[in-house]
């Protein structure tokens, strides 16, 4: 075990970290609103030096057979070496696979998107609804600030306008929001030493043995589960991550414009 | 639906009929199959082998590699062969899971492979996965804390229900994987799609930690019966 995790287990033991914070205790967190005027919608979140941009693009298309009224949603993670020198170039990984699935899941089964308003035309015309999540400074816990990043951003977005012809006029943004009923927020909570952390930064997170991210919503529902990791959590571990990722997603939330709705 | 009961007839706590059977492919260190109901997986494990290309190992332990895949024929709509998103995530949840029972510090620069794949599904075809890889890796002879057991559970009508099947996944709250190591009682993988309240997520995994518990004892049988019979011949 090196020095620097050998310094972070006696820390956490002693309900201490480096940067002074205590267990359950955010970075301090920023949402900028949307920073990128091409895109329909779009957030950039930064939680300590951590710095997540994503970007909403709306697109006609047409839907799934087994949901013939429903709009389409997807969301892609791009991990580019400009956010950290261990990234790689090339086609998405395994851990930006797994970041974007957990997003993904996260305001899936919440159903914060409506989706069923997204139909324009049954089984021919829907509204497909892109997520992109670009790190732009990766510093830690870049679960949870893409969570709060893709939610903000799909908050933010506003649609455009289509022609006669049902082709859309990206130029023209209408002031119609995207149909949202929720805010859906995934916590992640490193398991240090035996011990629950909020917001580990990379350091915590090289330390930490495994780690889970829980995805509530505005009601205090849980909305989705990922644990990730090599070791393992038991069941009194699980019901105080589930405590933690309640309490400190209500926190989150704050930081939204109508975070409000369903609260 | 009849009140009280599923589907196919089960109780809202019993799990699909289940066939474990260890030492199935030749050529494998180990292997094993487990059928959930219809869905049935295929695991086989070689190693621990020398890693190569060399700067892959670590010279701390050995490395883990998971390989979870379905066979193009396993569904309705023929599977594209090659790795998509989902089964990347799945084999990286399927190694996490697995790691924990595992003295990989005991075989520096080595690689464990396992190999997974799904030759039919009919849901919950992570969790036959990883139960038919922890067999696979016991049979290997590769020392493990304890046995990694595997069972999705859910919310049906209101009730609590273990080893959700087919259309069950479309009508539950939630689909909730874990994996479990009875003996040292510890969670390995969580999963969960849903949306219900924090009272009923504890009461889900609960019932399907009671559905680990059953499946290990499966699991020791099957281990049983493949090299009891081994040492008397």
């Amino acid at each position: 075990m090196n020095v620097q995790k050998q310094y972070i287990f006696s820390l956490v033991s002693n309900k201490k970290r480096m940067d002074n914070r205590s267990l359950d205790e955010f970075r301090k967190v920023v949402v900028e609103n949307n920073p990128i005027e091409q895109a329909e919608g779009s957030a950039t979140v930064t939680m300590g030096d951590t710095k997540v941009l994503v970007g909403v693009k709306l697109a006609v298309g047409t839907p799934f057979p087994d949901t013939p009224n429903e709009g389409v949603l997807m969301v892609g993670a791009e991990l580019s070496p400009m956010a950290h020198p261990d990234f790689e170039t090339g086609p998405p990984g395994e851990i930006a696979i797994e970041l974007a699935r957990i997003v993904d899941r996260g305001i899936r089964e919440s159903h914060a998107i409506d989706t069923e308003k997204l139909c324009i035309k049954k089984g021919e015309k829907v509204w497909m609804v892109f997520v992109d999540i670009q790190p732009l400074n990766h510093a830690g816990n870049l679960i949870d600030a893409s969570g709060l990043a893709a939610i903000a951003a799909l908050i933010n977005t506003r649609m455009p306008k289509l022609d006669e012809d049902g082709k859309i006029i990206y130029e023209e943004k209408t002031s119609e929001s995207l149909p949202l009923k929720d805010v859906p927020i995934p916590i992640t909570l490193a398991k240090i030493n035996g011990h629950l952390v909020v917001d580990p930064d990379v350091e915590e997170e090289d330390a930490m043995s495994c780690r889970i991210t829980i995805s509530t919503n505005s009601e205090g529902n849980v909305c989705a589960i990922q644990k990730g990791g090599s070791s393992d959590l038991s069941m009194e571990e699980f019901e105080k991550a589930m405590e933690l990722s309640l309490r400190k997603g209500k926190e989150l939330r704050k930081h939204l414009k109508h975070h409000s709705i369903k609260e | 639906m009849s009140e009280g009961k599923r589907m196919d007839g089960r109780d809202f706590h019993d799990i699909r009929p289940i066939e474990m059977k260890v030492g199935v492919l030749k050529n494998a260190n180990g292997s094993a199959l487990v059928s959930l109901g219809k869905t049935r997986a295929l695991a086989a494990v070689y190693g621990p082998r020398e890693l190569h290309p060399k700067h892959l190992q670590n010279n701390e332990r050995a490395v883990l590699n998971c390989i979870y895949t379905m066979a193009p024929f396993s569904t309705s709509d023929r599977v594209r062969p090659g790795p998509n998103r989902r089964s990347t995530e799945i084999s990286k949840v399927t190694r996490e899971c697995l790691e924990p029972a595992l003295f990989l510090e005991d075989f520096p620069r080595t690689v464990i492979d396992v190999y997974i794949v799904i030759i039919q599904a009919n849901a919950g075809t992570r969790t036959a996965g990883i139960n038919a890889a922890s067999l696979a890796l016991a049979d290997a002879g590769i020392q493990m804390r304890d046995l990694v057991t595997s069972v999705a559970a859910g919310k049906l009508n209101g009730h609590y229900a273990l080893d959700l099947m087919g259309k069950e996944e479309e009508e539950t709250d939630c689909d909730l994987p874990i994996a479990y190591m009875p003996r040292l009682k510890k969670l390995t993988l969580m999963q969960m799609d849903g949306n219900m309240p924090p009272a009923d997520v504890k009461g889900v995994i609960n019932l399907a930690i009671k559905g680990c518990e059953k499946l290990y004892d499966l699991q020791r049988k099957a281990l049983l019966e493949r090299w009891s019979k081994e040492v008397l011949e």
